[in-house]
Parts: C-alpha cells; sequence; structure tokens
C-alpha cells in the first residue's frame, strides 16, 4: 500500500537532462518495480506532451509481463507511437497474438481492443486470426471488445475485413445472447454501414434482425441502448403494423433516465408514426407520450438541454400538437446560460397562439428590460414576431413595444423600431398614430437596420407625416456614409414622398437622385436610382403604380425549415445535424456515403380517408371513377356530329394578333418635356448627360422601353395540314392573356374557292376546355389568303380523362366540310394566376401529401440563375414561394394552381456551376406531372 | 457515431491528460479551442457545442477544468454530452472531487478509466460501482470530510420557481426522487411499491390517495417495459447508494415558503429592502435550514439588519444578503428589514435583477403525497431484510423575481 500522500504527480517532476537515457536504462532494470516505474514515468512525459519515441524498444520490450497495470501501461505508450515508428510496431504483433490466448479475458480484451488502435497497415492482416478467435471467446467482455474491433479495423482497411467474411461473424453476434455483445456489434454494423457500400448487403436488417435488438433493449446498458435505438432509426419496417410494434416497445425508453436513450427513442418513435394512420387512436395515443419525455429533458444539465431545445424546435415543427399545452416549460430561468434562452425563446415563439399570448407577452415584457444585450434583443424581436403571429394580439404587442421605446435603452429601441416596421406591413393603416413617438427617437438611431426601417416608415407613411420631408433630408447631409441599406431606403422613401406631395419636394427628390445615380459607385443604388429617374420622367402614374405598389404581405411565421430538410432532420434527431440543423453532407466530409435520410411514406395498408377524399375531389385525377379509354372513332364522331354547328351564339369575333402594346414613344417624348422639367427645374442639366456616361434618355429607353411579352406563346405549328382538310391549312398556338386561355390559330386557304361560315368544338377534355366565342370572318377568307383568330376558351366544359392528359380533339366546320384535329395544349396555359400559395400552406400541404407522391427529374443543362429562373416561371404562374440557399445550392419552392384547383408543389433544386436541375414534385394528382416537367424543360430553355 | 477523442483541459485551455479513441483527427486541433472559445465569448454566442472547420468539439466545464469531445462525424450529440457528464461522475466516485490536482495524481488509473469508458467513441462501461471492481488500483483520493452514511433513503424534493414580483406563482412543479442506499448480498430481486395513480385505477383501488406522475425517470436496473406493462417497479438493485427514479408532477401546490419583498432604491444614497417570508404548510411540520438569498446591487455598502427571527449575513462575493432561519415552524411570517448605502457615483454597468432564491428542506413530509406503499425484497436464501424510508422536501430552483 501506498500512503496517501504518494500521488502519481511525482513522476512529472523529472525535468532534468539526460532523462531519456536515464529513463533507458531503468526500463532495461531487472526489477520489475524500478521497471514499472520508469513505464509511468515515460506515460507521465507523454501527458505533458514531451516526445519519448526514441524509447519505443525499450518499452515495448516490457510488453511481456503478467503484471496487468504494467502491460496497459506499455499498450497506452504503443497506441501513441506506433504510427510514428510502424516499423518497430511490428515487434509487438507476437505478443499480441499472444495476450489474445491468455487465460484472464481481461488481457485478451485488452489484446483486441488495443491491436485496433495501432492504426499501422502492415500489421494489420496479422491481427486478423486473434480477432477471428475473439469474436468466438466464451467470455462475454472479450466479445464485445472484439466485435468494436472489427470496426476499428475496417476502418483501417475495410477490403481486408469484408474479404476475411467479419461481417458475417458480426452480423452473428447480433444473436448473442448477451445484450452488451449485441449492442456493441450493432455499433460496429452501424459505423461499417456509414463508410461502405458494398457491406450494405451483408449486414442488412431485415424484421428478424430488429425483433433480437428489441429483445436486446431491454437488458443491456443505456449506451448500448442508445446504439440499438439508432440503428431501428435506419430502419423502414415493411408495413405499419410492423412500426406499430416497433413503436410500442421502444416506447417505454420514454422512461429512461439518461437523456441520449430517451432523444433516441423520441427519434424512432417520431420517424415510424409518420406511416401510420395519422387519425388512428394509436397515432393520437404515441403523441401525448411524447411530451412528458421531452418536458423532462428541460431539467438536465445545461447543454443536454440545448441539444434537447435544438430538437424540440424541430419537432414542434413537424409536429406542433405535441407542445403546445407546455408553453410555461421554456419560460426563461434567471440562471440559464445564455444558449438555453434564446433556445427557449425561439420555441415560445413557435408555440405562441391566441390563448397564451397573455402569458407570452407578460414575458417577453420582462425579458426585455434584462441586461444581456442579445437576449434583450432577441426578446424585443419576439414581441414583433408575436404581433404578426397573432392578430387579436397585435394591439397588445405595439403597445407593449411601445412601453418599451419609452425606456430609451438604445438598443432596445432600435430593435422595437424595426419590429414595428414589419407590424405596419402585415397591419397596414392600423397602428400608425404611433409615429410619431417612434419619430421622436430619431436621433438616437445608429444601427444600420434601425436607421432604414424608420426611414422606410416615415416614406411609407409621408402623407401623414406633416414635417417628412425635412425628416428625410436630415438623413441626406450624411448620405455618403450611410450603409448601403439605408441609402437604398432613403432613396425610395424620397421617391415615395414626391409621389405623395410632388409640390414641394422636388429639390429633396432631385437631390437623391444626383446622390445615388452620380455620387455612389455601388451599382445597385445606381440602378434603382436611374430606374426611379426614368420612371418619374417617362410615366409618372406609371411611376406611382410601381413605387406605391401594394406589398405582398409577410408572412407570419419565420426561419421555418423547409419541409424536405426538416423531415430529414427528423431522422438525425438528437445528432448534430439536428442540433446545426444542416443536413450531415453540410458538415462532415466526403468519406461516408451521402445517404440522405428521409421519412418513410406513409403505409398503404392503412385505409387512409383524408387520402380518399382527396382523390374524390379532383375529378380529373381520379381515373378510377372516370373513363379512362379515349373514345373510338365512331364515338368521336358522334359526339362531334351532335355539336351545334349552327350560327354561333356569340358575337363574331374576328382578332387580329394582337400587335404589341401601343407604342409610348410620343407619351414619353411629352412627359419628358413636362415632367422631367417640372421635376429637375429649367436650366437644370439631366444627371445622365452630366455623367457623360452615354447613358443618356436613349439608352434609358431602350432598357426600360417596352414590356416584352413575358408569358411564353409556343410558336405556331400546323394543327391541319391542307391536303387533309379539302385546302383549308390551320395552323396555332396556345397562349394565356389575363387570365383567360386563348387559342391562336392562323387560317390558310389553299384551295380555290372562297370559304365561309367556320365554327370550331372541341371534344369532351381533361380540363373542360370549352370555347367561349367563335370562329367567324366578316369576309369570306379568299383563295390564298390568311386570317389570324383567336378563340377564347372557358374550362367550365364538360370533364373526360384523356390520355395524355393535354391531348384535345377538336372539329372545325366551314361551307365545305368538317374536318378533326387532336393538338397537345401546352400545360402552362392552365396554370392560373392566384396559384402562389401561402408559405403555411404550402409547409403543410407539403407535409400532407405522402412521400410516395414525390417525384423527382432534372432539368439538363440550364443556363440561368435561380433568380432569373424564378421570374420566367413567374411569368408562367409558376409561383417561388420561398427560396432558400441549403450548403451553396438554390432550393426554390414553388407552387401551381391548375384551371380545374389541382395545386402542384415544387422544389427546384440549383447546384452553384452544375446547369442540371433537380425539380421535384408533389401533388395529390400524379397524372399532371408529365406536363408540368414538360413545361419547365420548355420554359427553362427559353432565351 | 460518438467521439473519437476525449480531453482534459486546466482553466487555461492546456491538455492535462487525452484520449485520442478514433485516430481520425489530428490531436493538435486542441490547441485551437480555448482562443475559439474566447472568441465565441466575446462574440456573445457561447454554445456548449463549437465548430472549427470539419471538427466539431463538445465541452462542459466542471470546477476549473474543460472535458472537451471532438468529433469529424455527424456524432450523436445527446450521448457525448451524457457521457462527458458521465466521466465527471465517474471521476467523483473515484477520486471524491475532480480537480487539476485529482487529474495530476491519478493519471494512471484515468488512463485505465478512460480505456474502459469508452471504445472507438462509443461508450462502454460508465458505472463507477461495476468499474470498481475490476479497475481496483487504489485511487490517490483528495481528502475530503467523509459524509454521513445514509440508510435507505426517499428524498423528495418540491420545486417551485419563478414568482413574480406581484404575487403570481408563473410555474411550479413537483420533481422528486426516490434514493436508495441498498446493503444486501446475492442477487436480490425487489419490487417498490408506491402509491401510483395509474396503478391504482387499474387495479380498482382508483378512490384511495394516490398521486398522478407526469413523467418518470428509472435508473438502469429497473425493467422498463414491465413498468410500461403493468406499472411494477421491479428491480436488482447495484449495492450502495443510487437514485432508483425521478419524477415529475405538474399538481399546483402553494410555495411552502411564500417570500414577498419590498425594495425601495434611492439613487446614489441608499436602498431598503423589507422581506417577508411565510410558512404555507401544516403547523405540525418544520422546514429547516431555511436560508433566504436576496441580491442586493454590487456597490452596496455599510450594511444594517433587523430581524424578526433568524440572522442575516451580507455576503459580498454573491452580492447578496443571506437571511437564515434555522428552524421554521408552519403557518409562521417572519420580518427582516435591510438597510445598504449607496455610493453618490453611480457605477457604469448595468446590473441585472437576479431572483430571490429560497433554501429549506422540511423532513418527513411530502408535498406530492408519494408514499412508499411496500419494498419487497426477494432473495433465494431468504434472509430477512428490513427496508426503513425516510420523506425529506427540499426546495428546488425556487426563484422569485424582483422589480
Amino acid at each position: 500500500m501506498k500512503s496517501a500522500k504518494m500521488t502519481d504527480s511525482k513522476y512529472f517532476t523529472t525535468t532534468k537532462k539526460g532523462e531519456i537515457f536515464e529513463l533507458k536504462a531503468e526500463l532495461n532494470s531487472d526489477k520489475k518495480e524500478r521497471k514499472k516505474e520508469a513505464v509511468k514515468k515515460v506515460i507521465a512525459s507523454m501527458t505533458v506532451g514531451k516526445d519519448v519515441s526514441a524509447l519505443f524498444p525499450d518499452v515495448v520490450n516490457c510488453m511481456q509481463t503478467d503484471n496487468l497495470e504494467l502491460k496497459k501501461l506499455v499498450y497506452l505508450y504503443l497506441m501513441n507511437y506506433a504510427k510514428s515508428q510502424p516499423d518497430m510496431a511490428i515487434m509487438a504483433v507476437n505478443t499480441f497474438v499472444k495476450d489474445c490466448d491468455d487465460s484472464n479475458p481481461l488481457i485478451r480484451a485488452l489484446a483486441v481492443r488495443t491491436m485496433g488502435c495501432i492504426r499501422v497497415d502492415k500489421i494489420t492482416e496479422y491481427l486478423c486470426e486473434p480477432l477471428r478467435k475473439c469474436l468466438k471467446d466464451e467470455d462475454p467482455y472479450v466479445r464485445k471488445t472484439a466485435a468494436v474491433s472489427v470496426a476499428k479495423l475496417h476502418d483501417i482497411n475495410a477490403q481486408l475485413v469484408e474479404d476475411q467474411g467479419f461481417l458475417d461473424l458480426l452480423k452473428d453476434l447480433l444473436s448473442d445472447s448477451n445484450p452488451m455483445v449485441v449492442a456493441n456489434a450493432v455499433a460496429a454494423i452501424s459505423e461499417i454501414l456509414e463508410t461502405s457500400q458494398t457491406a450494405h448487403q451483408a449486414l442488412e436488417m431485415n424484421s428478424q434482425t430488429i425483433n433480437k435488438l428489441l429483445t436486446a433493449l431491454n437488458e443491456c446498458t443505456e449506451w448500448g441502448q442508445v446504439f440499438i435505438l439508432d440503428a431501428i432509426a435506419n430502419y423502414t419496417p415493411k408495413d405499419d403494423r410492423e412500426a406499430q410494434s416497433i413503436c410500442e416497445r421502444v416506447a417505454p425508453r420514454f422512461a429512461h433516465a439518461n437523456a441520449a436513450v430517451v432523444l433516441s427513442a423520441v427519434k424512432v418513435v417520431m420517424k415510424l408514426i409518420e406511416m401510420m394512420d395519422q387519425s388512428s387512436e394509436f397515432t393520437t395515443n404515441m403523441i401525448k407520450k411524447l411530451a412528458p419525455p421531452l418536458v423532462t429533458l428541460l431539467s438536465t444539465e445545461p447543454e443536454i438541454q440545448y441539444v434537447a431545445l435544438r430538437n424540440i424546435n424541430l419537432i414542434v415543427q413537424k409536429r406542433p400538437d405535441i407542445l403546445k399545452q407546455e408553453m410555461k416549460v421554456f419560460f426563461v430561468k434567471y440562471n440559464d446560460p445564455i444558449y438555453v434562452k434564446l433556445e427557449k425563446l425561439d420555441i415560445m415563439i413557435r408555440l405562441t397562439n391566441q390563448s397564451n399570448i397573455a402569458q407570452v407577452l407578460a414575458e417577453l415584457k420582462e425579458y426585455a428590460t434584462e441586461v444581456d444585450v442579445d437576449f434583450v434583443r432577441k426578446s424585443v424581436r419576439a414581441i414583433g414576431r408575436c404581433a404578426i403571429k397573432v392578430e387579436a394580439a397585435a394591439e397588445r404587442c405595439v403597445s407593449t413595444l411601445l412601453d418599451l421605446i419609452q425606456t430609451k435603452v438604445n438598443y432596445v429601441v432600435q430593435e422595437a423600431i424595426v419590429v414595428i416596421k414589419d407590424i405596419f406591413r402585415k397591419y397596414p393603416n392600423k397602428y400608425e398614430s404611433i409615429i410619431a413617438t417612434l419619430c421622436e427617437n430619431l436621433d438616437t438611431l445608429d444601427e444600420p437596420e434601425a436607421r432604414a426601417s424608420m426611414i422606410w416608415i416615415i416614406g411609407e407613411y409621408a402623407e401623414r407625416i406633416d414635417n417628412a420631408d425635412e425628416l428625410l433630408e436630415s438623413f441626406l447631409d450624411g448620405f455618403q456614409d450611410e450603409n448601403t441599406q439605408v441609402q437604398l431606403q432613403l432613396l425610395t422613401a424620397i421617391v415615395k414622398l414626391f409621389l405623395k406631395r410632388p409640390t414641394d419636394t422636388q429639390e429633396l427628390v432631385q437631390q437623391v437622385l444626383s446622390l445615388a445615380t452620380q455620387d455612389s459607385d455601388n451599382p445597385d443604388l445606381r440602378d434603382r436610382g436611374y430606374i426611379y429617374w426614368r420612371l418619374l420622367s417617362t410615366d409618372p402614374a406609371a411611376a406611382k403604380e410601381v413605387v406605391l405598389a401594394e406589398k405582398p404581405l409577410i408572412s407570419e411565421e419565420t426561419d421555418l425549415i423547409e419541409p424536405t430538410l426538416l423531415d430529414e432532420l427528423i431522422c438525425h434527431i438528437s445528432s448534430l445535424a439536428s442540433v446545426y440543423h444542416k443536413p450531415p453532407t453540410a458538415f462532415v466530409e466526403g468519406r461516408s456515403i451521402v445517404m440522405r435520410k428521409a421519412l418513410p411514406p406513409r403505409s398503404t395498408s392503412a385505409g387512409s380517408p383524408q387520402g380518399l377524399t382527396a382523390v374524390a375531389e379532383q375529378p380529373a385525377a381520379a381515373p378510377q371513377t372516370q373513363h379512362t379509354v379515349i373514345p373510338g372513332a365512331d364515338s368521336l364522331i358522334g359526339d362531334l356530329l351532335d355539336m351545334d354547328l349552327g350560327p354561333p351564339m356569340h358575337q363574331q369575333q374576328f382578332q387580329q394578333t394582337p400587335a404589341a402594346p401601343p407604342a409610348q414613344s410620343s407619351g414619353a417624348i411629352d412627359l419628358l418635356g413636362e415632367g422631367l422639367d417640372s421635376l429637375l427645374g429649367s436650366g437644370a442639366p439631366l444627371p445622365g448627360d452630366q455623367a457623360g456616361s452615354g447613358l443618356g434618355l436613349a439608352g434609358l429607353g431602350d432598357i426600360f422601353g417596352v414590356p416584352q411579352t413575358t408569358f411564353y406563346v409556343p410558336p405556331q405549328e400546323v394543327w391541319l395540314p391542307a391536303a387533309k382538310a379539302k385546302g383549308l391549312e390551320i395552323s396555332g398556338t396556345f397562349t394565356r392573356r389575363n387570365g383567360v386561355i386563348q387559342m391562336e390559330m392562323t387560317l390558310h386557304n389553299k384551295a380555290m374557292q372562297p370559304m365561309t361560315g367556320f365554327a370550331v368544338q372541341f371534344n369532351k377534355n381533361s380540363f373542360g376546355l370549352i370555347p367561349s366565342n367563335q370562329v367567324e370572318l366578316k369576309v369570306p377568307l379568299l383563295p390564298s389568303q390568311t386570317a389570324n383568330v383567336t378563340i377564347n376558351l372557358n374550362t367550365n366544359g364538360p370533364v373526360l380523362r384523356m390520355d395524355p392528359l393535354t391531348n384535345l380533339q377538336v372539329a372545325i366546320k366551314n361551307n365545305i366540310d368538317v374536318f378533326y384535329f387532336a393538338i397537345l395544349v401546352p400545360m402552362h396555359v392552365m396554370f392560373v394566376e392566384d396559384g402562389e400559395m401561402d408559405k403555411r400552406v404550402f409547409l403543410a400541404t407539403w407535409k400532407d401529401i405522402p412521400t410516395q407522391n414525390e417525384v423527382q427529374s432534372e432539368i439538363k443543362d440550364v443556363q440561368h440563375n435561380a433568380d432569373t429562373v424564378s421570374q420566367k416561371l413567374r411569368n408562367n404562374n409558376i409561383f417561388t414561394i420561398a427560396k432558400r440557399n441549403v450548403e451553396g445550392q438554390d432550393m426554390l419552392y414553388q407552387s401551381v394552381k391548375l384551371v380545374n384547383g389541382i395545386w402542384v408543389l415544387m422544389e427546384l433544386k440549383i447546384q452553384p456551376g452544375n446547369p442540371n436541375f433537380t425539380l421535384s414534385l408533389k401533388s395529390r394528382a400524379v397524372d399532371v406531372y408529365p406536363g408540368i416537367q414538360q413545361t419547365y424543360d420548355i420554359i427553362l430553355h427559353q432565351g | 457515431m460518438s467521439a473519437s477523442a476525449v480531453f482534459v483541459l486546466d482553466v487555461k485551455g492546456k491538455v492535462l491528460i487525452c484520449r485520442n479513441y478514433r485516430g481520425d483527427i489530428d490531436m493538435s486541433v486542441i490547441d485551437k479551442f480555448m482562443p475559439l472559445l474566447m472568441e465565441k465569448e466575446e462574440e456573445g454566442v457561447v454554445t456548449p457545442i463549437i465548430q472549427h472547420g470539419d471538427n466539431t468539439f463538445f465541452y462542459i466545464k466542471y470546477n476549473n477544468l474543460y472535458l472537451v469531445s471532438l468529433t469529424k462525424k455527424n456524432a450523436n450529440v445527446a450521448m457525448v454530452f451524457t457521457f462527458l457528464h458521465k466521466i465527471v461522475q465517474v471521476f467523483c466516485e473515484y477520486f471524491k472531487e475532480l480537480e487539476e490536482e485529482s487529474i495530476r495524481d491519478n493519471f494512471v488509473i484515468i488512463y485505465e478509466l478512460l480505456d474502459e469508458l469508452m471504445d472507438f467513441g462509443f461508450p462502454q462501461t460508465t458505472d463507477s460501482k461495476i468499474l470498481q471492481e475490476y479497475i481496483t488500483q487504489e485511487g490517490h483520493k483528495l481528502e475530503v470530510a467523509p459524509r454521513p452514511p445514509m440508510a435507505v433513503t426517499n428524498a423528495v424534493s418540491w420545486r417551485s420557481e419563478g414568482v413574480s414580483a406581484n404575487g403570481n406563482v408563473l410555474r411550479s412543479e413537483i420533481v422528486g426522487a426516490v434514493k436508495m442506499r441498498v446493503y444486501l448480498s446475492g442477487m436480490p430481486e425487489l419490487r417498490l411499491g408506491l402509491n401510483d395513480k395509474v396503478l391504482f385505477e387499474s387495479t380498482g383501488r382508483g378512490k384511495s390517495k394516490s398521486v398522478e406522475l407526469e413523467d418518470v425517470k428509472f435508473h438502469q436496473c429497473v425493467r422498463l417495459s414491465r413498468f410500461e406493462n403493468d406499472r411494477t417497479i421491479s428491480f436488482i438493485p447495484p449495492d450502495g447508494e443510487f437514485e432508483l427514479m425521478s419524477y415529475r408532477l405538474n399538481t399546483h401546490v402553494k410555495p411552502l415558503i411564500w417570500v414577498e419583498s419590498v425594495i425601495e432604491r434611492h439613487a446614489h444614497s441608499r436602498v431598503e429592502y423589507m422581506i417577508k417570508a411565510k410558512s404555507q404548510f401544516k403547523r405540525r411540520s418544520t422546514a429547516n435550514n431555511v436560508e433566504i438569498v436576496i441580491p442586493v446591487p454590487m456597490d452596496a455598502d455599510s450594511p444594517k439588519f433587523k430581524t424578526t427571527s433568524g440572522s442575516c449575513k451580507y455576503a459580498p462575493d454573491q452580492n447578496a444578503v443571506v437571511w437564515t432561519i434555522k428552524s421554521f415552524p408552519g403557518g409562521k411570517e417572519y420580518l427582516m428589514r435591510a438597510h445598504f448605502g449607496l455610493p453618490s457615483v453611480a457605477s457604469e454597468e448595468s446590473e441585472g435583477r437576479p431572483p430571490i432564491h429560497v433554501r429549506f428542506e422540511i423532513p418527513y413530509f411530502t408535498v406530492s403525497g408519494i408514499q412508499v406503499r411496500y419494498l419487497k425484497i426477494i432473495e433465494k436464501s431468504g434472509y430477512q431484510a428490513l427496508p426503513w424510508v425516510r420523506y425529506i422536501t427540499q426546495n428546488g430552483d425556487y426563484q422569485l423575481r424582483t422589480q
């Protein structure tokens, strides 16, 4: 026995010269005790970072000992230095092999554990035999250690491990009688699967292995339970019944004291309830069971709380109901670390609703008076988010913010002004009475965002602020020193002011335009300046329309994670990805196989009533309720013969294909004379001329001139050749103007006689297209003449599902005969103008549509960036609802509504430098997919 | 899956001891840890997870030590943090106290423990009772006063927090635990019976007095699936002291010690406190060692106190007054007045308004009403064992906001 005073610290004290030499002598001493002391000194030197690799042969010489403590130290030394001395490491192999045969299981395990940590390629193959033996050792302690060693060896030389059949041996261990062995085997398997594609076949989990794991779950250590649960989370059951039974057996883990076990169990259940009928009692009960363990995680150590909170943030986005009653547990405590406070705040806002808003506001107000600046700022911002989220509480939020502004605490005031701007936008014409109070604080604002917000408010409400011009002017003095966002905002605000009060603000607007266009190096600012200037000079009415346009509503939820990423992150609960809120590929480098996880699709064996109603609502997409075959030729003719080819009921409309919109040049010149002169005052030189940039008015005219038709109209093609229609050739195309689908046709008379009495009719078709006016030519179409005809189409005609969906059968009659032809209508003319889905609805819908409805395709070789793409699509009523940049790639979330009310949701992935875009479609009516894909393909390859 | 390496650092970031578990990282990356942490602290964006290139640091702080784990993968963070806390627990149980000195004094055994605690980044055996069976080397314990032994103990703590200044209880819950100290030989099978509402209802005793446990957490020795099935708490206990279970109740209870405060601040001259404490439990119970900690400004001076009971002490290191009442019977009310001078020049730094904390314990009383109905011990040899149960209520995290 050592005395209590004799501690290991004495080994650190030798610092004299010649130390290595002395140690060498001691290591080679005959006395066991002296040897041991020497090794301890070596380890102590190693611990403080001294290089003792020179002693390698001497230390390895001590390896053959029956003293366990000494052996452990030598092994430790080996692990540290083997890599730097690979040639000498081979000296140790013999002892390893021998130790793997030792009668003491502790030594066998120690040897097999250390072997795997010697990452020297040369000796790896010598380790296979001892490892194989240890995997079948009689002692479970050795087997569980050997299981992990398989993963170690695989990490060094995967090929060797797979060739030598270790994967099968490892798989056998899943049936081991000892749960610790099973758990480590599971851990090793998960590890190997992460890096090896080939291992998948050998190690694939099936329901039997999962069953074994679930049995072992009840008996192994807390960590083993984590390994097993994480492995189960990677398994997708074959149907909802299996999913349910796994959930039932995993749920008791919610009562485990170890937070990691609880979170891994939550992961499994969150994933598997996706597969089940959402309205079933089982699902409801399971969801109820999730709340208490999540709440209890908030009583753990702060670091674990932080992990839990980041995960809860995901869980409440996926399933808001789980914690909706638990607002209070997220109230911030005085002694919470700041990272816990900020996360709690975020979740509080997510859970805020009308019923708990009063409590939340009282809390937030309290927080806003604390001392931690970041926390206070976020609290003030949170009050603004509450106002935007819960309309009924907006007024209370505003008055709370006003109270806070009265505190005159600089950063509180600034933060409050930023959020009040958003509140103004969300609820126009409601709270403007407080503007006066805001203006009082103008001088104290020194942060760009706050200054920009205040300027926005002044510009937006210029007509109500008597001295708006003075206020804005006061900012102009230091214009050059302002941050860009302030400059841009100031420019816009002054233009707004001018449009509202043109009489006395000319000088101001001239000043700001000149500052923006001439004195600035910032292209954004200059461009905006020129645009305003041009707008004001050519068409003040248009300028009003543009600058004072009604603004789109702002979304009530911010920072929502996009749905596919959210689903992926749910599969990563309790891992680093769930804390970063990024997919693992964003921060784990190369070696592991990129395998994106996704939630399992809802199981089909569960009759989902929602699914059925959804189909029933959309007849066009419900083949089982409609005839799917195209009617035979006879019936088609029958239908067409039935049609009323008599005198058209509508007033004959003969339209020339509309020319370009009325030229504006003359107007522009007028306005230049009047508008601009009055704007700039006589004698003032034009800023553009002064700059001598050559960007005179003519140049601007080119840039901002006649707007182009942006809706994509395919070129006309021949629908009916003359040979088939007794000399009548019809070519045509489809377009959409002002919300009306139009069929544009060119009729060419190639016959020898004049043609009269044109009429057109459609057969039943998928979208119920029906002509709303008729073709009537005032004068007969003479031989070799052409006439352009536009027919407006309604979509309330009889519906019959066609194949392909956009097939349209047309009959056209003239004085000579009736002719039939079939054409494909480009899908995008069916996209209606109000197809922009609300963000929230989008998220909910995306979640709601089963994953099996999701289809991915690639659009090759697109030469546009994300912004151009979304503009192009928007011109064709494909609306980009959100754009997000995920690990450098742009994700566009888009929606389309078809004339028959079918919604299609899109996710367009654009990777930098990759001209091939990935398009994912989600809709309840999968039949429309080919048409949508085609549309994207065409539109994105235009211009 | 989890940690590539574990480091123990001193307060300046110097490595005291480390273990490389996976060999996939450059161990010198740890030198970046402290500068990164300081940078984050300066920016005010401290989190327990720090990303550096493709390495991620996870850390916890204990006494004057940092325990840091490093990974390159999408590690199971919850597991890494519970593991780091577990290391602390194991080291504490081995060395009584964990600090820089005890690391140096025990580096050999720490290496041995690190070898057993984790393998290739997978946590292994972390139960110090089991470890002590085969990591037999005598640890060099720091000399710390021995703790009094406890018999089989059932401790129940009571907790309420965030009582707002205007006297509303913002949030309260009861968090309790059943702790055991077991000295039994052989492989005894134990069964614990509580007055659990769910159990009573399922067995038709719905009318008896029972408590509804909102959430329960068990020591890993308890058979969870058994509990899930029929609410039976059955287990084979480890030897010695451990926490068998903890539970949480949402029952709303009156704060046992109710504190009201009136604070009058006269800027640049003085601040006065009037604190009223009232015990809101039955007269036959008594709270012991009641401590009411009232925060005062940092620059306060010349304290003066007056109390109807107990004693007051100014604790400048905590910026607080501690009012101690050794024995506080139920249904009583005590008063305390304090007076501090303030300097005429106000300090630049604004101070937060820390809450008032209350500490106490009430023996032979459970606020939750939880009861141990029986503790059955089944062992093959059939020896007689006498269980003994003690109830106690303690404050939890009890905070009162001040104006």
